[in-house]
């Protein structure tokens, strides 16, 4: 199979907790500054909250804002800064034709109505119909927009006005490298011409603290980077709203949009994770897109959760590759379904500035090289998948 | 030759060679079929929990699959497994725990339930109220005993069922995502990424929160005595659809891929179609132009016109707002000859299957072009005088039918139409 057409990456909108804009997160990648992150609000649990936004500059409506979750309103964001930065907004001819592909997760809980439901269950002996009588009473209808997790794509739509058409992929990391995937594969196949792909995420709350913390995932008490956190390793959640616009190169050039870069490959796959599947498949992954490689400009962004064993079987596979790696996980959090789609952004700042960004803990390695023009992104799920992407410089 | 195994566009032409069935009439296409044409509902009231409290209290539950205590998560994967066992055994592709293509899936959004909150209260034994950090204590230790939610698991337990290859993709597109699951299949093949798929939609989500979250929305039937009688699409007296369980598996193959190997072709997908309205987050715009360009991109797709369509699988869901507009849409895109056109609604018999809808309809928009037989609308007692359709009321007949298109619309904003064939001579 060819590789079909070329795939621009014509709009970068990201937010996180170094910032709002591309520009800010590089800024404070390139200098190394320590990340901000808190470990007081959910202590013993560390997480990377997002700086502070302004939601009436992409969201006019405060009906809109109440109709949403923090972590719709914060994807929603993001999307408005990729459509403007690609010069899509407010241009109706366009936005009819834009896919979207949204990585989500959803689920957001009402925590007062959950805890209170449950404090009065314990005085209770028939529980059936107390759970009937409180759910009726206490659970807000709209909560339930809030909760369905294509409904970030649904206000996108609503606020912005992209109705091309909108699909939502659920499950973690996958989610956001398969998204990025079948955008990219349509685009190159010519099933899609403006493609507006990402994702967001909340960490900030009680309820997904919950979830990871079911599998004992949650980073606690101490903060490091991600490749340093012990045998067991452990995730610091992120807020983060991250999107791209894909276009094909002719659609790009037609209408003088400005690439980031160009998005060559991505693959995904997954495994049972056995020992040592994780290496095999990267390095699988890897051959696919060897032969493209400059290697005295290039270099690795990746996605490394530090959750163990898959940040350290991630870390086998690089040392085998041998490009200069660097990570965002240490600086941002780990923002599961929108952190491939943050990292294919931050790799699109690198190949414009033609380096890497400042180190962060052991896993990082070597110099950046000079004029960088290409960047590997990875992404090893915390539990499942593994996927990989090439971004290049467009000259 | 090549011109019989592309479409005019050049495009690998996409065949179905198996389906499976799950729904509350029963397991397996044969007895979903035989009841779906008999007119049989499977609605009935819910079992599986108190329904005290509740405006609404019958759904199309999936009662023989179901055994205490599971999951939406287990019962789900449950479904979706039985479903797609009957569909890869009937296309009889690849071998046992090796499917040659890649697994999409419209799985129901999973989230932590009340059982196991419950469940870690109790553990947690708080002194004072319950709050979530009590919770967070002991959630390593529940989720050592229990398995850990993750959005992703039934597709990952799928894909190491069947052998499926590379990653699988799980999707939700609201009540459109069966459609959804099945247009991915699609567009794969025609990318020539994979010569097969297997695309599924399962939903077996219903609990006691699920049911208040619809019911909160009036999205849902009141009408619980007797239950059988609640859903009934485009009847004057419609109140809201019934909340319903369900599984369609559909294995999708090129067309030549499918010959050259000698498999019995059951349809041919010619084309899909999807718009978003930007309306309302549960509303479709008043004017149906989304719905209507929905099913216009999905002829354009196939390549094929208005004239060309025998008949219309509804989305048909008995509430009064999608059953009028759905009226609107098709109106406007058939246009007088919409009249002539039988359109029913599965629904009225299985009730809303949710993220599984839009493939069980797929599924069965194919056994009708299989048998020439079309199912019925039931409970068509009061047809509504604004609605102009012959929507088969109440019993099932034959009809010539070569090719159908099937609706699938969701909240958000999510609109999905398939052009559904039978195999050219």
């Amino acid at each position: 199979m060819s590789d079909g057409r070329e795939v621009w990456i014509t709009g970068v909108g990201l937010i996180t907790c170094l910032g709002e804009g591309l520009e800010a997160a590089w800024d404070h990648l390139e200098r190394g500054d320590a990340p901000p992150y808190d470990d007081k609000t959910f202590a013993p649990y560390i997480v990377h909250p997002h700086s502070p936004v302004s939601f009436d500059k992409q969201i006019p409506k405060k009906s809109d804002q109440r109709q949403m979750e923090l972590w719709q309103r914060i994807g929603v964001y993001a999307a408005g800064l990729a459509l403007a930065d690609a010069g899509l907004t407010g241009k109706p001819e366009l936005l009819d034709n834009t896919d979207m592909i949204v990585a989500a997760a959803g689920g957001e809980r009402d925590i007062p109505a959950d805890t209170s439901i449950l404090t009065g269950m314990r005085k209770v002996t028939e529980r059936g119909p107390f759970l009937n009588e409180r759910l009726m009473s206490d659970l807000r209808p709209t909560l339930f927009l809030a909760q369905l997790p294509n409904l970030l794509a649904g206000n996108i739509a609503i606020v912005h006005g992209v109705v091309g058409s909108s699909r939502t992929f659920l499950g973690e990391e996958s989610a956001g490298v398969d998204a990025v995937r079948i955008a990219q594969a349509r685009i190159a196949a010519g099933q899609s011409e403006l493609t507006l792909v990402g994702g967001s995420y909340n960490a900030a709350r009680w309820d997904v603290l919950l979830i990871f913390e079911q599998s004992g995932s949650t980073l606690r008490d101490r903060f490091a980077p991600v490749w340093d956190r012990g045998p067991r390793g452990g995730i610091a959640l992120g807020n983060m709203g991250a999107f791209l616009v894909l276009e094909s190169r002719e659609h790009a050039e037609a209408r003088g949009a400005r690439p980031h870069g160009r998005l060559s490959a991505v693959r995904a796959d997954r495994n049972r994770r056995q020992p040592g599947e994780i290496e095999a498949t990267l390095r699988k992954e890897w051959a696919a897109i060897a032969d493209k490689i400059d290697r005295a400009h290039a270099g690795v962004i990746s996605g490394a959760a530090g959750l163990e064993p898959a940040t350290a079987a991630e870390q086998v596979a690089l040392k085998e590759i041998g490009l200069p790696v660097r990570n965002t996980g240490t600086y941002i959090g780990h923002g599961v379904e929108a952190q491939f789609v943050a990292n294919i952004g931050i790799a699109c700042a690198a190949v414009e500035h033609g380096k890497l960004f400042a180190p962060a803990g052991t896993g990082d390695f070597g110099s950046s090289p000079p004029d960088l023009s290409q960047v590997v992104v990875t992404a090893v799920g915390n539990w499942r998948g593994e996927g990989l992407a090439l971004v290049e410089r467009v000259k | 030759m090549t011109s019989a195994t592309h479409d005019k566009k050049g495009r690998p032409i996409v065949a179905v060679t198996g389906i499976g069935v799950v729904t509350s009439l029963g397991v397996g296409t044969a007895d979903n079929w035989a009841k779906l044409t008999g007119g049989v509902s499977g609605i009935r009231r819910v079992s599986r929990f108190p329904t005290d409290a509740l405006r609404t209290t019958i759904a199309g539950t999936v009662d023989a699959v179901y055994q205490d205590g599971m999951s939406p998560a287990a019962l789900s994967e449950r479904v979706a497994l039985l479903a797609g066992e009957e569909a890869v055994a009937q296309a009889g592709i690849g071998s046992k725990g090796r499917f040659p293509g890649p697994l999409f899936l419209a799985p129901p959004p999973l989230e932590v339930e009340w059982p196991d909150r419950i469940k870690m209260a109790e553990m947690a034994a708080a002194n004072a109220d319950t709050s979530y950090p009590d919770l967070l204590r002991v959630a390593h230790d529940y989720g050592d005993t229990y398995k850990p939610f993750k959005f992703a698991i039934i597709g990952e337990d799928l894909a190491d069922h069947f052998g499926t290859e590379g990653s699988p993709i799980s999707l939700n597109t609201a009540c459109a995502s069966g459609a959804t699951a099945i247009q991915l299949g699609m567009e794969a093949i025609r990318r020539g990424e994979c010569e097969a798929a297997l695309a599924i939609g399962a939903d077996a989500s219903i609990t006691q929160e699920s049911l208040v979250r619809f019911s909160l929305l009036s999205a849902l039937s009141t009408q619980n005595d007797p239950p059988d009688r609640a859903s009934k699409p485009f009847s004057k007296n419609r109140d809201g659809f019934v909340l319903a369980e369900g599984a369609a598996a559909l294995v999708l193959e090129s067309l030549a891929h499918a010959r050259a190997r000698g498999a019995r072709v059951l349809g041919i997908l010619e084309g899909y179609g999807e718009k978003s309205d930007s309306f309302h987050r549960t509303r479709t715009s008043p004017d149906g132009k989304p719905i209507i360009a929905t099913m216009q991109r999905a002829l354009a797709d196939a390549g094929v016109g208005p004239e060309d369509i025998d008949y219309i699988n509804a989305h048909g869901t008995s509430t009064p707002e999608n059953d009028k507009m759905e009226h609107l849409g098709v109106s406007a895109v058939f246009g007088e000859r919409i009249r002539g056109i039988p359109i029913s609604s599965n629904k009225s018999m299985i009730g809303h299957t949710l993220t599984a809808a839009g493939a069980v309809e797929a599924a069965f928009t194919l056994m009708t072009l299989q048998s020439q037989r079309l199912p019925p609308t039931i409970n068509h007692a009061i047809p509504d005088p604004t609605i102009h359709l012959d929507v088969v009321p109440n019993v099932a007949r034959d009809a010539k039918v070569n090719r159908a298109i099937s609706n699938s619309f969701g909240f958000g904003g999510q609109n999905m139409c398939l052009v559904v064939a039978l195999e050219p001579a």
